[in-house]
């Protein structure tokens, strides 16, 4: 059984319209949520537990209640939709198919920190989408949820459409920043946190799509109902848009109960692997998290039932888990080749490092040219060492973790699946012509014919 | 008010680097109370320049391992922290060559460095006073473990004085905060990103500004190099004298490069950590004028010997140790008796006096004749 709280009228005809949206209870946050204080909406948004849904699970009632309020300074709230993780879609779906879930957590949340002027910065390439959610903040101007004097508040807020222009880097928060400023998109170095100079200089707090839409069923069901869904601190639901070698890619709700295994299995979400073959490895929450091999996806080194929440994923750290991340969940069968998927992974990290911190700049390129080699039979197996102690140098030594997300696949690819890269590098010809790797990695689950 | 606030907090932050503790005002980072002590502790710097705001983190050379956040908060953080843009707390405790995961990361941080760096120092006019060499000297590896095609870039004249030489560049953004800070506009900029992240000014225009000569000081390495000297003489077998001038756009103080009477090149002054010197509170920058133009010695009001106190190759030639001033080595000769020397000479002697005739003076003067009386002529001198 799961829970529905973000999906559950995505099916719902014409839902992306106003009417069709508020006839089935929508906006109903907003009036909730106007008739509290500031501070209660935060202290609310505390009880419910809710964790930033972006990668790194930070507490989202934390980080509101960080940002400082001098008087006479602006504070901005900004939606971060630069989704560009390899993998990861489910903020895409979430506006294209229901903007006015966004609007509405976008409303209360811009209430509770004070923030008249809210930007959402979207990704370049979702092209289409900016016009979705301009029509979306359009029709809620009509019908007074924006605009001036909201509801008899007194409060204003506009919300603006802000077009990335195509590059990963700037999903980072300080990035984001910068470019929202107009300038080029660098990560800043912190501190200061944007909570105390972001925007502007101003007290900016930074969100995922999916954090802010969760606002909205944490207001129409109350914080510590919404808290009780989950597992300890994983709360809620959370979307996770799963692809790769499964019989059902798309963005699905869970509630973080469920195991991983029945996640993968089971015809509510993934519906298994196609054609009769095997898992053989899965990243759990995009691109940038640690690979896991199928003995350790199901169950943990400890041997309990791996679950899909954060605490879960994570157990045992990076040598035995992995990392609820954004939700991205790409499952490989026995036919993949992980050399060629760490190379695909480590080029794109080349491609999207913005070259300020040099370990990223030049390590990231380094690692791709020898991954290259190792993937096209021209490696030595002193290159597996190589590759490791470059992704070490370069994690936790650069300025955003951009770094540390190009280190990672490539650090438990190798710590999962080294006799793969030796295979690569003992049979040059063997692996060119066969363009998959060792298959015995994969789960011992009998195949279903 | 703010006898209330003294009284409250701690004037000074007392910090801990490498063992030695130190008194820094608060709001110092770390990287400047490290080069309080000096040193070896003092990590190096690519990016960082003290006297252009919002420069540093981005080469990560300075890497610190925090022991202790403060007396407060004593936990230690979790990563290691870039000196130049962490301010210190009271009671940090930092550690920064005795800890042997900041000397990896360093060793790290130079191998990428010099990953896509040509390593063309013979043919280089920054070798010698390079920071990159330095710093590869003292932190990095004899030997490459890159095998692959090093990044390469066109040679590009940025304006009638400055050359651009992309290839050698590791993007400290110096010279970008240059442009921002102390020239009326900025020409050039980063272009493009990741490895492929050039310098460059937007289509190929020339740099023009009057200020523009110093991104060639601040240049860490030999991305910039002034044309009016490529090529003309290795910098160690230069002599820097202090010189200054009469300038209306700048403060006119500068060193600069002889061989001979021939003067190669000027540059601002530069202290110890390779940065230009303050005077009267100001940073000295030179204008163009005084860097390209004026290559005369008669241009120049000569101060004295420079002394460089880089530890590099610049330095090898020159001054090592402060000078030696004749008087005081005469003194220690004359045990402790004040010398006249020819100055003083001149002054009392009757050379200077036109109604003697010269052939009418005694040899040479001796110490007999004017060592007595303080250096009065005497009369039985005659």
């Amino acid at each position: 059984m799961s829970t529905k709280l973000l999906l559950d009228k995505a099916n719902i005809e014409g839902i992306r319209f106003y009417k069709a949206y508020r006839e089935n209870g929508g906006y109903a946050a907003v009036e909730k949520a106007f008739k509290m204080t500031p501070a209660e909406i935060v202290e609310e948004v505390k009880k419910s537990g809710l964790r930033g849904r972006g990668g790194a699970g930070f507490p989202t009632g934390m980080k509101w209640s960080f940002l400082a309020k001098p008087e006479g300074v602006p504070r901005y709230l900004v939606c971060n939709a630069d989704e560009s993780e390899p993998g990861t879609f489910k903020d895409r779906y979430l506006m294209e198919f229901l903007p006015h879930l966004l609007i509405e957590g976008l409303i209360v949340s811009s209430f509770a920190l004070g923030s008249n002027r809210t930007y959402i910065y979207i990704r370049g390439e979702y092209a289409w989408i900016p016009d979705i959610l301009e029509y979306a903040i359009e029709e809620a101007k009509q019908n007074g949820w924006l605009g001036k004097n909201i509801l008899g508040t007194g409060f204003d807020c506009e919300i603006y459409v802000q077009r990335g222009a195509g590059a990963y880097i700037c999903g980072e928060e300080t990035a984001l920043i910068e470019s929202l400023e107009g300038k080029r998109g660098n990560p800043r170095i912190k501190p200061p946190f944007p909570a105390i100079k972001g925007l502007w200089e101003s007290p900016t707090v930074v969100n995922n799509v999916e954090t802010l839409a969760a606002i909205v069923p944490i207001f129409n069901m109350g914080g510590e109902e919404y808290a009780k869904i989950g597992v300890g601190k994983s709360t809620g639901t959370k979307l996770i848009s799963a692809c790769g070698n499964i019989n059902k890619p798309g963005v699905y709700e869970i509630d973080m109960t469920i195991s991983v295994e029945e996640f993968v299995y089971s015809d509510e979400y993934c519906g298994g692997i196609p054609n009769g073959k095997r898992l053989k490895a899965c990243i759990p929450g995009g691109s940038s998290v640690p690979i896991l091999p199928a003995n350790l996806l199901f169950k943990t080194a400890k041997g309990e039932t791996r679950l899909m929440n954060y605490e879960s994923l994570s157990d045992g750290g990076f040598a035995t888990g992995s990392m609820m991340g954004s939700g991205g969940f790409i499952v490989l069968d026995e036919d993949q080749c992980i050399v060629r998927h760490t190379l695909t992974l480590a080029r794109f990290y080349h491609h999207e490092s913005c070259g300020q911190c040099s370990p990223c700049r030049e390590g990231t390129g380094w690692m791709k040219r020898v991954l290259y080699n190792l993937e096209y039979g021209k490696g030595k197996l002193s290159d597996i060492d190589l590759l490791w102690d470059i992704q070490r140098r370069i994690e936790g030594n650069t300025i955003c973790p951009l770094g540390d997300a190009a280190a990672w696949p490539v650090a438990a690819a190798i710590r999962h699946f080294r006799d793969e890269f030796e295979w690569h590098v003992l049979n040059p010809e063997e692996s060119q012509v066969r363009n998959f790797g060792l298959a015995h990695y994969a789960d011992a689950r009998e195949v279903a014919v | 008010m703010a006898e209330e606030v003294k009284k409250d907090a701690p004037q000074m932050f007392k910090v801990t680097i490498d063992n030695i503790t130190v008194e820094v005002a608060p709001g110092t980072s770390i990287l400047m109370a490290a080069r309080k002590v000096g040193g070896d502790v003092a990590p190096p710097t690519m990016c960082f320049y003290s006297k252009l705001k919002g420069s540093g983190g981005k080469c990560r050379t300075c890497l610190v391992e925090v022991a202790a956040g403060s007396t407060a908060d004593p936990r230690p953080m979790p990563k290691l922290v870039a000196s130049c843009r962490t301010n210190v707390m009271d009671g940090m405790v930092v550690k920064s060559i005795t800890s042997e995961k900041v000397l990896d990361a360093r060793k790290g941080v130079v191998e990428f460095l010099l990953l896509n760096h040509p390593l063309d120092c013979p043919i280089c006019d920054q070798a010698g006073e390079c920071h990159l060499q330095d710093l590869s000297y003292e932190h990095g590896k004899e030997e490459t473990r890159y095998e692959f095609q090093r990044r390469l870039f066109e040679r590009e004249d940025i304006g009638p004085y400055i050359q651009l030489h992309m290839t050698r560049c590791i993007l400290c953004y110096r010279c970008t905060y240059i442009a921002d800070q102390i020239t009326n506009t900025r020409m050039h900029g980063i272009l493009d990103r990741g490895e492929h992240a050039q310098i460059s000014t937007y289509i190929s225009k020339a740099i023009d500004n009057d200020f523009s000569g110093n991104m060639i000081d601040v240049c860490p390495v030999g991305a910039l190099t002034d044309r009016t000297f490529r090529f003309k003489q290795r910098v160690w077998f230069l002599k820097p004298l202090n010189a200054h001038r009469d300038c209306d756009k700048c403060c006119g103080k500068v060193t600069i490069w002889n061989r001979g009477d021939e003067v190669f090149r000027i540059t601002a002054r530069k202290d110890e950590w390779g940065e230009v010197e303050d005077f009267d509170g100001k940073t000295g920058w030179i204008c163009n004028t005084c860097r390209f133009d004026k290559k005369k010695t008669s241009d120049w009001v000569i101060e004295g010997p420079r002394k460089i106190s880089r530890h590099s190759v610049i330095s090898a030639n020159h001054y090592l140790d402060d000078l030696k001033r004749p008087h005081e080595t005469i003194a220690e000769v004359m045990g402790g008796r004040k010398p006249k020397l020819l100055m003083d000479i001149h002054k009392v002697s009757e050379v200077n006096k036109p109604t003697v005739h010269l052939s009418e003076i005694e040899g040479p003067a001796t110490g007999k004749v004017f060592n007595k009386d303080n250096g009065k002529l005497l009369p039985e001198a005659k």
